[in-house]
């Protein structure tokens, strides 16, 4: 703005003098942002409506984003916490059969020898413990019939799988030596039995056998439509009396190291001791899986940012297609505003004024649908978490909330420029003769 | 020193083989507070004289000083500057913002001198005032009159304090009564020392001007002061 020397000494005193010496008061850029998002927000108000078609697209895409990230990341807040009992220095020793041994009948196993011998020869086990589980399993009480996961484990697994009694006591050691005919209980298990309260004491059938009900757990709801308290377990010595039929049952070792500094040196010599126990050759797969709880947790942790990301991937489509339709809109708003731009540049509106004032109407109006859309997607995902029974509350991470307003905001810069650019290139005087 | 200065000022088009001289070596000097009417048939290049006038157009060749300044070479930029502090547009069809009310057109030139909200609007309504529209303020133009529209329009045109008043057929677009009324606005800012310059071919709307300059081909064809009126009003 160089017109300070062509303001001539001699004009009529009246005329414009106060609006002269207040010029430039303020920074121009901020004046300029300022006065440009007030000229917008005017133009989208003015045009509710259109306004409103124009950035559903945006809104759809953010929320479709917002809705999902929510799901998914809620989901895996839950099963972090999951693996937060299961502690950082634990880990699992399974069977594993590779799918074409299976194929020709022959089905790996864990077996109490298994336990003994890696409790005997192994360094540095703080505790260990087996898990057998037969599956679902019949229990009776009175005329009550139910169906549980059962398990027989140990003293230790109170520890490993965080499971606490909320009356009675836990399975001990000497429940376990013993062969005690002994059953701690979950609270679905209880609630089916229409058992007491408080059934401790009470005795409940199980394949034929009766077994007295020394603990209730305390109820740790479900994960993934699988219901943690519909479960009874059972000193794993008296599992093994329970399904003695079976020669070899198969187990899964659950132990904790120590000191978890010495958690690389556990995994290999234990897979060395039961690759030489199993009589493996030095060509042959392993037939067991030994999984420590971090890597169980960044393997699903992996498989969840991989769903994200493609998901988002999905998503953003949707955004470029909303920007498009932004842009679409523009372009035709730049035409038929053709005569007021023509008025605007005549009454003294340089290029970057119009420039400024279309790129900010398209940028207001990404991020307008940007927040129109989180709000949306927060409440489809709050909604769809709370409808799908057991599933874990949706959880909104900022990060994916400045990702979505962020990506709004650069669709409302990409694809406002060339409309922008268009309006801002308007010659006045044919502008003015517009029609 | 006078207002505008035209020194052999030309606008060429060429038209594949032609040359169309649509203002042709014109010399033309408009002092300070002169009410000047520029009248001639379509075509004659009355319109292109306005716009280069107006700093909306720039000419071929010649020199055009504004207030002294050659405003001839100046690029975009500042002769948007120049058409925003210098010269006061009023057109034929009013050219309103039609999304704006009166004050938030009247307003509007302002954001481009960059005058903060609080000024402009008390700026803005003092103008407004002076037009005899401060009741309208809030009114949108389709809610206004014609002659309602032409008056925010010449408040627009006031508001930054221009050197000169460019008018194009103001009345062309309002009724007798309303025209009679215009043109007595124009009397009356003529009469508080603006410079008005309004293109017609009416020669009513000439009759109040004190000079009137008649266009035929892109030549200044008559140059002559107006009798002054015998109170007509």
């Amino acid at each position: 703005m160089a017109t300070e020397t062509i303001t001539g000494s001699s004009r009529p005193a009246s005329a414009g003098s106060a609006a002269r010496s207040v010029r430039k008061t303020r920074s121009p850029l901020w004046f300029a942002v300022s006065e440009g998002v007030r000229s917008a927000l005017h133009s989208i108000r003015a045009h509710a409506f259109r306004s409103f078609l124009t950035t559903l697209g945006i809104i759809i895409g953010v929320a479709s984003v917002i809705a999902m990230v929510s799901i998914i990341q809620g989901l895996s807040y839950a099963i972090g916490q999951q693996f937060q009992g299961l502690g950082s220095n634990s880990i699992t020793v399974t069977a594993y059969t590779p799918i074409e041994e299976r194929l020709q009948g022959r089905i790996a196993r864990l077996t109490p020898d298994d336990l003994e011998l890696i409790s005997y020869r192994i360094d540095g086990i703080e505790s260990i413990t087996p898990v057998m589980s037969s599956g679902i399993g019949q229990l009776r009480h009175g005329a009550n019939t139910a169906s549980a996961q059962i398990i027989g484990t140990t003293y230790t697994f109170q520890d490993v799988a965080q499971y606490y009694t909320a009356s009675g006591r836990f399975l001990s050691d000497s429940d376990n030596d013993t062969r005690r005919r002994v059953v701690v209980i979950g609270e679905t298990v209880r609630e089916n039995l229409s058992l007491p309260a408080d059934p401790v004491g009470e005795f409940v059938q199980i394949n034929g056998e009766w077994l007295k009900i020394i603990g209730l757990l305390e109820p740790r709801g479900e994960i993934l439509g699988n219901d943690l308290d519909n479960r009874v377990l059972l000193p794993f010595s008296t599992m093994q009396t329970l399904t003695g039929n079976r020669a070899r049952p198969d187990i899964q070792i659950q132990l904790t190291v120590a000191n978890r500094d010495e958690m690389e040196s556990v995994v290999q010599r234990i897979e060395r001791l039961l690759r030489s126990a199993h009589g493996l050759g030095p060509d042959d797969d392993d037939d067991f899986q030994i999984q420590t709880a971090e890597e169980l947790r960044n393997t699903i942790d992996s498989i969840l940012t991989n769903v994200t990301v493609v998901m988002g991937g999905i998503v953003g489509i949707s955004l470029l297609v909303g920007g498009i339709g932004i842009m679409n809109i523009m372009l035709v708003s730049v035409t038929e505003r053709t005569r007021e731009i023509g008025i605007c540049k005549a009454i003294g509106a340089k290029r970057h004024h119009i420039l400024f004032q279309f790129l900010l109407e398209a940028l207001v109006l990404c991020l307008i649908g940007g927040l129109v859309g989180l709000a949306i997607g927060y409440g489809i995902g709050a909604l769809a978490a709370s409808l799908i029974p057991g599933f874990p509350a949706a959880h909104t991470p900022l990060w994916a909330v400045a990702l979505a307003l962020g990506f709004s905001a650069v669709v409302g810069i990409v694809f406002g420029i060339l409309p922008a650019a268009k309006a801002a290139n308007l010659d006045p005087i044919s502008s003015l003769r517009y029609e | 020193m006078p207002v505008i200065q035209l020194e052999q000022v030309s606008k060429h088009y060429v038209m594949g083989q032609h040359v169309i001289k649509a203002v042709d070596a014109i010399d033309l000097t408009i002092e300070r507070n002169e009410y000047v009417v520029i009248i001639g048939s379509s075509g004659s290049g009355k319109s292109t004289v306005m716009n280069i006038i107006g700093c909306l157009d720039t000419p071929t060749s010649g020199r055009y000083l504004l207030n002294g300044r050659n405003v001839a070479g100046l690029n975009e930029g500042e002769l948007a500057d120049v058409r925003n502090q210098e010269i006061g547009f009023i057109f034929q069809s009013f050219n309103l913002l039609p999304r704006m009310t009166a004050l938030g057109n009247v307003m509007q030139p302002l954001i481009y001198a960059g005058v903060p909200l609080a000024e402009r609007r008390k700026e803005a309504m003092r103008y407004l005032e002076r037009v005899g529209l401060a009741e309208r303020a809030d009114h949108l133009p389709n809610q206004l009159s014609g002659g309602q529209r032409q008056r925010v329009a010449i408040a627009r045109a006031l508001v930054t304090g221009p050197s000169i008043l460019l008018a194009d057929e103001p009345t062309g677009n309002l009724d007798s009564q309303t025209t009679v009324e215009i043109l007595a606005l124009f009397d009356e800012l003529h009469a508080d020392g603006q410079t008005i310059v309004v293109v017609t071919h009416e020669p009513d709307v000439a009759a109040h001007g004190e000079r009137i300059i008649r266009l035929r081909d892109g030549k200044i064809v008559e140059d002559v002061r107006n009798p002054p009126r015998g109170g007509a009003e």
